[in-house]
């Protein structure tokens, strides 16, 4: 177990939740609850493994998961906000639709190898001890893109006027409405970007992270814990990609942890008993919930970070948030 | 002359409406689901005759529908109780793995002596433990919604994937049957009475699979059914549901209905879990739901939560869950489902408004 | 364009909702640079009209005019191109934004980076010029209602807004505040301005306004007219059609037993900041006491703690038993009734049928309750008799209560919250957004009960209400009961200034 590779192993998976959380925090922000990350995660890592095999770039692949994400996406848009359906419902159906697109779609792409997004090393910075080699090397281009996207990502949403606009139609949709925002456009725009944030993320997975298709379980629930890592995060970019980096650590931890014979001076029962690994398997899981009670606490108490109008339909004229 | 098309608010529903667009849902779902299918090359049109033969062809494949149907009555339930307190229990699927281990406990511990102990007890005993240990999976997130808001949807969903695990390590490990990964074939008086059993004292009972569990299907929706229209209970629960402002200040303790429902649901799939490895399965094994926990969301919707409404619903989704065994590729049932349950959810946009068609000279009147 | 022009001229307005004609034929004229009083009572459509006005909803029919030149409206950011502005009710503010986030949403500029320091001066220089001071800086939320308004004033005059609308500004205000405004607004017009001024309140209107239009269920009953020379009277006949009586007769009574007793009552709001700040009062039987104040210091609370929905310290008793801090169902169980704040979010439950929302109080008791069953027949019947009693319009009683007006919704809150004959009744704002029918029914309601012996806590912002109703008023401030006087010798000044939580030093 070496801090060094677990820390770049942490970055590396770290990255697919940064991306699907902070995609799902400009969702949330515009005051849309879409819980089908999931699904879209696992379309996106479908199209992103699929087109890179049946181009050869898997630039494209990334691109058109993105795309895959994003229509998928604008159908929970369609439903939520022009409908005003109810979006934890119409969330929980794009998990499925999404689930079962990439299922249907991918039907044969198990066992395939098509080129993989390409790892660099960034000069200077790599030369840096224990850090360098963690962080700025090895690793594809979409990590280095992650160590930018929270700060711009944050600054995006609380400096700059479309930030301002987008806060805004979350917290008082009929404020934003009454000095001429286009509420319904801005709700759809970030639904958008969500959608394909969490597409990246499943690209991310399937070309570059733990390249291949294996069904449903490519995804294995990571689009459910980066929902649980916004509302962790109290919908701020920056904490959830300290807590997205956090959590690829631990997964990577878990892992090593069977390697070794003795563990901490006594021997490791996992070596002796490879099935003691199904509790390992649990255990982010089972952080999710502990992280998701702390997470919880803090917003129940300071009232804060949660867009205040999350989840509810816009209609003009109608009383309320 | 012009024409144009009006959105209006409806002021009130005609009651034949939303039948007619669950239906029309259902329809159009197929229908998109069956150009998707003839787009990555299947057979649509013989995929449905298929279907129609593999669920409802004779009377001994229709009770292999039945079998996948009881389950999904008893998840369907278990779902529009919660959901009817607009709880999002969507840890079905888990309770249902913690049921079919509850039950386990019983014959693999075992508790009662299986070779003297008498096949109502061993039944009576899975059932208990089956609904408590669904009932403890239902409770976990029940709970931390109550005390600390914890959002039920992500924590009953993270609960699948723990339980899942959890009986994965006893049937690699402690109760594994000579390597395999899954339990010895339980003694027989675990196992739930079947039809076929009965083949010799009635002929057309021969190879007929159904078992005992629909019953418990059929009593635990009229139970439900009379939760919601007559006690108190389900009283407090609609109220809830609709407005849990209104429901504190009418005086409910609205932590306790929430950790009730939450355990009541969980024992409801903990049951479908007992009588699913009592009744088909017979050893606990890792793979004993095609999802039977996730189609149960949507049988409880499209059923507009209403608990009779649910076994039909059960029944058509048993067909597509069996077709789907066999059908290509295998995420097609998913997909449906979800096409289905979209569908369902924009349709309701008709019942809350109506479209109009105007003639322009019309709207100066 | 000269002075002789109209700012505005709205010409056979009709704007109509599924099954309501909410303007009929209307007309409307706005001189430059005066304050013109749109008049009606709630539900006459003067909000309606002056939505379509500021672009939010587009009439059916009608011209509309402003200065001499024709318009058509498809969006807010229409009406404020040229130059009109609408300062709402309801406020239109981001509670989590800055003032001057809140100004500058929706514009142009900035086009991208925020740069909040540099327009934070901007807006405080256009404080200077209107005398309207508030925090640039300062996050919505934090800001008490008056400044919260002023807020809202400056957002129009900063998107260089030459005609206001001001919807009930009053409404929020204590009676100081609403001098401010007064002043506010006649330096505006000084300036150049021209106000739409919508109200109900009579005086307010003939203290400020130079010319009415009044709107009667969606027809103008009055337009344009000269305020010289009108009295409240006809005001309020134009509006209503028909004599108000301006007081309600209340029989003598003496009252009984303490009911209900509060001693040192401390509770936070939703924030967590104090709320209410050492409460001590008493309401007897057949008495009803009044609670007068600015909304938000302390009313809501006040009555939560009463009714167990919200945490306290201190003592509250009802006939001498402890329910502080009990859960909302012991209050009940001790005869507490309670007619809540917010009709739609708390009093009832809105896809449920009327049937449902009458047995919220009595579903676990007999004859309605029955063990571990309601007995939904027994239900129907109480429902049905309720709704006759107490006059409610509704196909039937499976009708959603969300379905019903504002008024037959009350009325059923009411029927249901009366027929448990309660001790203690705890109303908070009655009537707020009724028509002068209903409201007059509900207030009569309540004396009805107050005869009978019911102990009422009557919380309202509404200054009348509360003296002709009230045997005694107590003043709220800031969590604080700062002053009680008998209603009969109560002095409307001194009560004001009570509320604004200032006394004469």
């Amino acid at each position: 177990m070496n801090f060094t590779i677990i820390l770049h192993a942490g970055v590396a998976t770290g990255t697919v939740l940064l991306f699907a959380a902070i995609g799902e925090i400009f969702t949330e922000r515009s005051g849309i609850l879409n819980l089908g990350v999931e699904g879209m995660m696992l379309l996106g890592a479908m199209a992103g493994f699929s087109i890179s095999l049946a181009t050869e770039s898997p630039w494209l692949g990334v691109l058109v998961a993105m795309l895959a994400g994003g229509a998928l996406s604008l159908a929970h848009g369609v439903v939520t906000i022009h409908f005003q359906a109810d979006q934890v419902v119409s969330g929980l159906s794009l998990t499925f639709l999404g689930t079962g697109l990439a299922l249907v779609l991918g039907e044969g792409l198990t066992g395939q190898t098509p080129p993989l997004l390409l790892d660099y090393n960034i000069p200077l910075l790599s030369s840096i001890p224990v850090i360098g080699p963690a962080l700025f090397q090895d690793h594809g281009i979409l990590v280095y893109v992650g160590y930018l996207a929270a700060p711009l990502a944050w600054y995006y949403i609380n400096k700059t006027r479309p930030g301002m606009h987008l806060r805004a139609v979350g917290q008082k949709p009929s404020a934003a409405d009454s000095v001429g925002v286009n509420v319904y456009g801005i709700r759809y725009i970030y639904t958008f970007v969500g959608g394909c944030l969490a597409g990246l993320a499943g690209a991310i997975i399937s070309l570059s992270v733990s390249p291949g298709w294996y069904s449903s379980q490519t995804t294995s629930g990571q689009g459910w814990i980066a929902i649980a890592l916004v509302i962790f995060a109290q919908w701020n970019p920056m904490r959830a990609a300290l807590g997205g980096y956090l959590f690829g650590m631990l997964r990577r931890l878990i892992l090593d942890l069977q390697g070794p014979r003795i563990l901490l001076g006594f021997a490791n029962p996992l070596y002796i008993n490879s099935n003691y690994s199904f509790f390992l398997i649990m255990t982010p899981y089972v952080l999710t919930i502990i992280a998701l009670i702390f997470g919880s606490r803090a917003v129940a108490k300071k009232r804060a970070g949660s867009p205040s109008a999350l989840g509810l339909p816009y209609v003009r004229g109608e009383r309320g948030k | 002359m012009s024409t144009r098309l009006k959105v209006e608010k409806r002021v009130d529903v005609p009651s034949w409406l939303p039948l007619v667009t669950s239906i029309g849902s259902v329809v159009l779902a197929f229908i998109i689901g069956g150009i998707i299918f003839k787009i990555v090359g299947g057979k649509p049109f013989e995929a449905a005759k298929y279907f129609y033969q593999a669920v409802f062809g004779s009377w001994a494949v229709f009770s292999d529908t039945m079998v996948k149907a009881t389950p999904l009555i008893l998840v369907g339930v278990a779902c529009a109780i919660a959901f009817k307190m607009r709880l999002w229990n969507i840890g079905a699927e888990g309770q249902f793995y913690a049921g079919a281990f509850g039950a386990s406990l019983v014959v693999l511990i075992p508790i009662v002596p299986l070779e003297t102990t008498p096949k109502f007890i061993v039944i009576g005993l899975m059932m208990l433990f089956g609904m408590i240990a669904g009932a403890i999976w239902g409770f976990i997130p029940g709970y931390l919604k109550a005390k600390y808001k914890v959002n039920e949807i992500i924590t009953t969903l993270m609960l699948n994937y723990i339980i899942i695990n959890w009986n994965n390590f006893w049937i690699f490990d402690k109760w594994s049957d000579r390597g395999f990964q899954m339990t010895a074939t339980f003694d027989r008086v675990a196992w739930l009475p079947r039809l076929a059993d009965y083949a010799k004292q009635i002929k057309a009972f021969a190879g007929v699979t159904l078992h005992l569990g629909v019953l418990f299907g059929i009593v635990a929706a009229a139970i439900v059914w009379w939760i919601f229209r007559y006690s108190r209970w389900g009283y407090e629960i609609k109220l809830i549901g609709d407005n849990p402002e209104a429901a504190r200040y009418a005086g409910i303790d609205i932590s306790k209905n929430i950790i009730l429902v939450m355990a009541f649901s969980g024992a409801l799939a903990g049951l479908a879990g007992m009588s699913e490895i009592s009744g088909v399965v017979h050893r606990l094994q890792e793979s004993i739901s095609p999802g039977y926990g996730f189609t149960g969301i949507i049988v409880a919707w499209l059923a507009k939560l209403n608990p009779f409404v649910i076994i039909p619903v059960s029944v058509l989704f048993a067909g597509l869950i069996v077709a789907g065994r066999e059908l290509q590729p295998a995420g097609l049932s998913f997909l449906l489902q979800g096409i289905i349950l979209f569908m369902l959810i924009s349709s309701d946009v008709l019942l809350r408004y109506k479209i109009r068609i105007l003639r322009t000279d019309e709207e100066a009147a | 364009m000269s002075s002789t022009t109209p700012a505005v001229e709205m010409k056979d307005i009709v704007i109509r909702f599924p099954g309501v004609l909410a303007n009929d034929h209307v007309n409307l004229t706005l001189r430059q640079g005066e304050i013109h009083a749109l008049l009606g009572e709630n539900g006459a459509g003067k909000s309606t009209l002056m939505n379509a006005l500021a672009g939010l909803y587009k009439p059916v029919s009608g011209t509309t005019k402003v200065n001499g030149e024709l318009v058509d409206f498809n969006s807010p950011k229409d009406a404020i191109a040229k130059g009109i502005g609408m300062v709402h009710q309801h406020f239109k503010l981001v509670p989590t934004h800055t003032v001057t986030e809140n100004i500058l949403l929706g514009m142009d500029e900035p086009r991208f980076l925020m740069n909040l320091k540099k327009y934070d001066e901007k807006i405080l220089e256009l404080e200077e010029q209107y005398g309207l001071y508030v925090d640039p800086a300062a996050k919505i939320w934090q800001l008490p209602v008056g400044a919260q308004q002023r807020v809202e004033i400056l957002k129009t005059l900063y998107r260089g807004a030459e005609i206001l609308i001001m919807d009930e500004p009053t409404a929020v205000l204590a009676p100081q505040e609403i001098d401010d405004l007064m002043v506010t607004m006649r330096s505006m017009t000084d300036q150049g301005k021209s106000i739409i001024f919508i109200s109900h309140k009579l005086h307010e209107v003939i203290a400020v306004a130079d010319r009415v239009t009044v709107l009667r269920k969606g027809i103008v009953t009055a337009h344009g007219k000269s305020l010289e020379g009108l009295t409240k009277r006809n005001l309020a006949q134009l509006m209503v059609g028909r004599d108000v009586v301006f007081s309600v007769e209340k029989e003598e009574r003496e009252a009984g037993d303490v009911v209900l007793e509060m001693k040192d009552v401390y509770a936070k709001n939703n924030k967590g900041l104090p709320a209410l700040q050492g409460i001590s009062l008493r309401v007897h039987s057949g008495e009803i006491l009044g609670i007068a104040g600015v909304g938000g210091n302390g009313q809501s609370e006040l009555a939560e703690t009463i009714t167990g929905l919200r945490e306290c310290e201190g003592l509250i008793e009802i006939n001498g038993e402890e329910i502080s801090n009990q859960p909302p169902i012991e209050a009940i169980a001790r005869g507490v009734s309670h007619i809540p704040e917010d009709r739609t979010t708390v009093g009832s439950a809105p896809s449920l049928s009327i049937t449902d929302n009458m047995i919220m109080k009595n579903y676990n008791q007999e004859p309605i309750g029955n063990g571990w069953s309601i007995n939904f027949a027994r239900a129907g019947e109480h429902a049905q008799k309720l709704k006759e009693k107490y006059n409610i319009l509704a196909p039937n009683v499976r009708t959603p209560a969300g379905k019903l007006s504002g008024g037959n919704l009350q009325k059923l809150i009411l029927a249901r919250e009366i027929s448990s004959y309660p001790r203690l009744m705890v109303a908070m704002q009655p009537t707020r957004g009724l028509d002068v029918g209903a409201i007059e029914a509900i207030q009569s309601l309540l004396l009805e009960q107050r005869q009978s012996g019911t102990a009422i806590l009557l919380i309202s912002e509404e200054l009348d209400e509360l003296l002709s109703l009230s045997d005694r008023i107590a003043v709220i401030s800031d969590g604080k009961i700062v002053g009680a006087v008998l209603a009969e010798d109560a002095d409307i000044n001194e009560i004001g200034l009570m509320m604004t939580g200032g006394t004469d030093d």
